[in-house]
């Protein structure tokens, strides 16, 4: 597996984490913030099989298990939360929710 | 073999970034589906067979499919072909497809080729995965059927329709039923 270097794939990986970063930075909506987390978790899983596949070991794999474990679990709160959201407020504006009171 | 990990990774830089910046949730849901596919090839690239799978079947599968759900609940019932047709024009979908098109023929070519992932030698198959995973992270896996778990509750408990204990108002909180009534009104109501 020597065809790919382990720079470029930490490359694509920084790349995808930034996409993600700047997705959850700048879109107000709270859907849009959830699919860049999204996108932000596969650049980090990139990132654990490219380790993986350089030292030929299965720890990189299972630790992406394990952050698919942590997506599904985090994408089920965050859109029943969204929900809640979406009932209260009748908006999808993360700047709408600047009040703590109840 | 590298030259479908640079092709796959372009293709999923771009997506992901067009899903980031897509106005409409529809279409940006469409190109993250397809970075995700192309995250899928790039695994398997890198000697992930079984990685590569997951993640078309978890994220592509499962996880996408709930956020298209959740968004056409938040859409509301009103969806009529009309509105269908005017949410997916074609060049929303043709420029997906053609990448996603794209994505597959690069991986067709090298999975039928000589070079395929078995001629790589270095695969690290669900075989391996699995063995460390419940002999050494076996507390790992028990954490993460937890953390299951709790988000299964969370979500559970998060979305029935009931107001926050927040919401008393200095009243002494009513003992909560966060299960809906028989008229569809949610309990605890305040």
């Amino acid at each position: 597996m020597a065809a790919v270097p382990t720079g470029h794939v930490l490359i694509v990986a920084a790349l995808l984490v930034c996409i993600g970063a700047f997705g959850v930075l700048l879109r107000r909506n709270l859907l849009f913030m959830l699919l860049s987390l999204e996108v932000l978790l596969n650049g980090a899983a990139l990132a654990f099989i490219g380790a993986g596949s350089r030292w030929q070991q299965p720890d990189g794999q299972a630790f992406v298990l394990l952050i698919m474990v942590m997506a599904a679990a985090e994408v089920a709160v965050g859109l029943a939360l969204f929900l809640q959201i979406h009932r209260r407020v009748s908006s999808l504006d993360a700047d709408a929710l600047d009040s703590l009171r109840g | 073999m590298s030259a479908v990990f640079y092709v796959a990774s372009a293709i999923a830089v771009v997506a992901a970034f067009l899903a980031v910046t897509r106005s409409n949730a529809l279409h940006a849901v469409l190109w993250l589906l397809v970075a995700l596919f192309a995250i899928a090839v790039d695994f398997l690239v890198l000697g992930a067979p079984f990685l590569a799978a997951l993640e078309v079947i978890v994220y592509a599968g499962a996880i996408v499919v709930v956020i298209l759900f959740v968004m056409m609940m938040v859409a509301g019932p009103t969806a009529s072909r009309g509105q269908e047709r005017r949410w997916l024009p074609p060049r929303a979908w043709i420029l997906p497809s053609l990448l996603a098109a794209g994505l597959a023929a690069v991986t067709m070519i090298w999975l039928a080729g000589a070079g395929g992932p078995a001629a790589a030698g270095t695969v690290i198959g669900a075989r391996q995965v699995g063995m460390l995973l419940f002999s050494d992270w076996l507390v790992a896996v028990e954490l993460a059927s937890v953390l299951l778990l709790a988000g299964l509750v969370g979500a559970l408990y998060l979305s029935s329709r009931s107001e926050g204990p927040a919401r008393t108002n200095g009243r002494r909180p009513q003992p909560r039923r966060p299960w809906p009534d028989a008229d569809g009104r949610g309990g605890a109501s305040d």
